[in-house]
Order: C-alpha cells, then structure tokens, then sequence
C-alpha cells in the first residue's frame, strides 16, 4: 500500500494480516464460546448452524487463534518489554483519560496501557488453549479425569471473561483514540498522532531517520 | 420423550425463565434397587436394550463378571461385581446395578449449556433431549456418579431414562418388569423409602448392622436408590460414591461466576461508553502535525 507522504508506517502489513487474523478469531470465539457459558447467550449459537457446530467449531476458532497469537508475540514482543518510564506514565493516567497528554511523560512504541493489554492475552490466550484442549471432548476427553477436566473448566469461563474484558479495554482504547484503527488498517500514522500519543517513538525514529515501524538498526 | 408435550418440567437446563410446569403435581417417583436380593443375572440390562432398542458394540472379556467392562452410549445400565472379603474374612459378593440415580439436584443439568437438553420431570426423572444436545460433555462433568456418555458417532450424550417414556403411560422401567428376584422396585418415592425401612431391619436382624438406604442428602436425593448390606460404605460398591454431591469446580463456575462475569463485560462495555459521551474521542490537533513534522525535518538533518 503506498502511504502519503511524510507519514509513518505504524505496523507492517505482516503484523496488520496476524492482528486481524487473531482478531476475527477472537470475536467468533467470544461469540461461540458466549453461547455455551450463559443461557440468554444462547442464541448467538445460531450465527455458528447451531449448538453442534458451535460446540464443534469454537476449539478450531481456539488453535488458529493460538498460533496467530504467537505470531504476534514474536512480531510485538521487542517494544512490550517495561520500563521505568511506564511507572511514570501509569502516575499521569488521570491526565491521560481526560485528554489532556500535555506533560505527560514521553511513550515510546508502546504506552503502560497498551503493554498490559500485550502481556495480559499474553498470558490468558496460552491457559484460554491449555483448558481447552483438556475439556475438547471429541479428541482429548480420554486423556485427563473428569475432575481435571471441571477444573479446566472452570479457569477457562474465568480466563475467557478477563480476555474479554481487556479486549473491550482494547478495542474502546482504538475508537477513543482516534488515528489507531487506521494504523491496524492501513497501517500508517501521522507525525501529528505519533508526537501526541507516541513522542519517544517518533524521536528515535527521526534521530535515525526510519519511517517506522522501528528505528532503524545502528551500524558500525 | 422430545415429543410428547410434558408441561410438567420442574428443571430445564439452560432455562432461566419458568418452564411450562403446569402440570406438576404427579408424585415423586423412585427406582429401589435391593442390593441384598440381587443375583446378578443382568436381565435388567438385557430389558434395558430391549426396550431403548440399544445395542452396544460386542466387546472383549475383561477379566470380570462387568459385562460390558462399563457403561456406554448404547449401554445405559450395568451389573458391577465386586468380591470382598469382610472382617471375618467371609468372601462377600457385591452386585450393584449401576446407572442413572435421578439425581433431586442433578449436576448434569446445572452444568448443561444447551437449552432443554436436559429436563427433569416432576415425578423427578431426569431426562436428556437428544435433539437439543450439542455434545460438549459438561454434563459428564457435572455428573457426581459418573454416568453420562457421549456418543463419539453422532456427539449425543446418553444415560437411563428411568424409562419416562414408560412411566408417562404408567408403566414401570423395564428393568423393574425384568428383575425375577424383586431386587428392583419402582413406585412412589415414599412408598419406596417405606419399602426399604422394612428391607434395612430385615438385613440388621440377620447380623448385617449398618444395613441402610442410600438415598445420599449431598444431591437432595435420588430417584434412584440402593439398600446396601454395608450403607456405611457405600464405595466398596463398585465406587458408588460415599458423599456425592455437585464438585465445588461445577458449582463455581455455574454459581455465581456467570452473572458476575456478565455484569463485569456489561460494566466495561458502559465505561466505555460513557468515557466516550464525556471526554469524548482524543484527536489529534493540527499544532500536533506542525511539531511531528518539524521533528521529523530537524531529526532528517541530524
């Protein structure tokens, strides 16, 4: 896709397809996976053909989204590591709701806010595939107890609700801040955007004169 | 029974309004199986598959009397055989006809996902709709007897029925119509209870002391019940459970998590909104353009 000029490439089109192939398997398994956990649910089972294929389809949804995940993770994980700045940065966030980022501290590629959201489904989508995989009745019910597989159930209806709702912190963070869903879509920001949410980051990347996504590589 | 109309549901799984349960005053119902007159000669069983048309893929022989080895989707009622030699050191043959116990509080439909798949009756039948069924396996999880199979061909899960499709008529299971030695009764739950107090002195005035009715209070009850030689230990039957009751891990994750858990997304999804209504969309200004880019120039310099 070729950009405007004089903006900067916020995610290459590689970490744009993994996104949203983990995105859309993450909405068809909140869906799913919604209508096997509370009755009034229920109907949503009727996007899917029903409760066989909703039951029979949710694991597949769950193992392509593991995989696309780990991608991610190799992709994501380099500007998700903390720093001290983000102590700093989690103190401002009062100023941060209220829009007013003026004197907050400097973010680099990632805010706080953005790592915990990286570090949390981190951290769930490997247990969400574990539990899973223990309470697949077609294929691996014969290979764990009964009463592994109540335990497995339960900490998968509680790792599937914190995935949820740091998904929804997620996706309201994209909306709110506007600018962000065009850097998933068509991957690119403003040097506007990147000076107002993101100041670190355009620094390192005009000292070395990279276009994003990263600064580029030091030689010598 | 799908489709008879039954009006009488006193449970639905995955129902959170009320049922059509008019006509819920029939009495409680029970199966007593009499330990003590069993002779293990699995007429029940073969009554069983006559009746429910079932024909379990024949096995191997497993070194036991258990015949097929366990319960199956197409094997909803079983004679266990256990030899046990007592305190005295007498050889004790225990024979217990296991299957379905019509749990009062069933665990299968408190963990049960599909709506009406799982119902249970006011004569307290507990009964599994196949057609609404989606095979998830839940119920095996909340089944404190270990009961419940999934069928790996059509993804139905399946069990006794305790005969509702009889019973509805007014006809007893067909295993109680089988049993040659009386070891299997059906009436009233009352009545049954009765029934097993004569038994249970019967067996104490014959030198069995803890002779007793297996009716456990862990699941509010059963509408299948056991008079056992050694009520004290329930679990030499076989395994029979010595407290059954639905696992704490069932009754967390169908307890009070699924509406906290909806009232939580429900929670973040208004912050949400209301966030947006009052501090609105964060956008960035055209003075942001102006110093992005001046930075860019000056870093291009550098």
């Amino acid at each position: 896709m070729t950009h405007r000029e004089g903006v900067l490439t916020r995610n290459t089109a590689a970490a744009r397809i993994n996104h949203w192939i983990t995105g859309i398997c993450f909405v068809l398994l909140l869906l799913s996976g919604l209508a096997m956990f509370y009755p009034l649910m229920y109907p949503l089972s009727a996007l899917f053909g029903g409760g066989q294929w909703t039951r029979a389809a949710h694991p597949w949804f769950g193992v392509v989204l593991m995989l696309s995940y780990l991608g991610l993770f190799v992709q994501f994980v380099r500007d998700n590591f903390p720093t001290r700045a983000d102590g700093a940065w989690l103190a401002a966030i009062p100023r941060v709701i209220v829009n007013e980022e003026e004197g907050v501290p400097e973010v680099a590629r990632f805010n706080a806010g953005q790592k915990f959201v990286f570090w949390s489904m981190t951290f769930l989508v490997p247990i969400l595939f574990v539990t899973g995989l223990a309470i697949w009745e077609v294929y691996f019910s014969a290979y764990t107890s009964i009463e592994t597989q109540r335990i497995a159930v339960l900490l998968h209806s509680l790792c599937a609700i914190a995935a949820i709702l740091v998904w929804i912190v997620h996706v309201y963070a994209a909306i709110w801040v506007k600018g962000s869903i065009r850097a998933m879509t068509q991957g690119y920001v403003t040097p506007g955007w990147a000076w107002r949410h993101h100041r670190a980051w355009l620094r390192s990347l005009a000292a070395t004169g990279s276009t994003g996504p990263r600064p580029r590589a030091r030689r010598g | 029974m799908s489709d008879l109309q039954s009006q009488d549901y006193i449970r639905r799984s995955a129902t959170t309004l009320t049922p059509p349960s008019v006509r819920d005053h029939e009495q409680e119902v029970a199966k007593l199986i009499d330990v003590s007159r069993c002779i293990g000669c699995k007429a029940c069983q073969a009554a069983c598959m006559e009746w429910n048309n079932l024909r379990a893929e024949i096995g191997y022989f497993e070194g036991s009397y258990d015949n097929p080895s366990d319960l199956n989707p197409s094997t909803w009622t079983l004679m266990r055989f256990t030899e046990w030699e007592d305190e005295k050191g007498n050889l004790e043959w225990l024979i217990r006809k296991d299957g379905c116990m019509h749990c009062e509080d069933p665990g299968c439909l408190k963990a049960c996902p599909a709506p009406g798949a799982i119902v249970q009756y006011a004569n307290g039948i507990v009964d599994f709709i196949s057609e609404n069924c989606i095979g998830c396996g839940y119920c095996v999880k909340g089944c404190p007897f270990n009961i419940p199979r999934i069928d790996p061909v059509d993804h139905k899960s399946y069990k006794c029925t305790l005969c509702s499709d009889r019973v509805g008529v007014g006809l007893e299971p067909a295993c109680v119509k089988a049993c040659p030695t009386g070891a299997i009764m059906f009436g009233s739950k009352s009545d049954m209870t009765m029934w097993a107090g004569e038994r249970v002195e019967d067996l104490k005035s014959r030198g069995f002391a803890n002779a007793g009715l297996y009716d456990p209070p862990g699941v509010s009850g059963t509408h299948v019940m056991y008079v056992l030689h050694h009520a004290d230990r329930p679990s030499l039957y076989a395994g029979l459970p010595d407290k059954p009751r639905i696992d704490p891990f069932v009754g967390a994750w169908k307890g009070l998590f699924k509406p906290v858990a909806l009232a939580g997304i429900a929670f973040a999804v208004a912050a949400g909104f209301f966030h947006w209504i009052t501090a609105g969309p964060n956008e960035v200004e055209p003075e942001d353009e102006v110093k992005g880019r001046r930075l860019l120039e000056k870093g291009d310099k550098a």
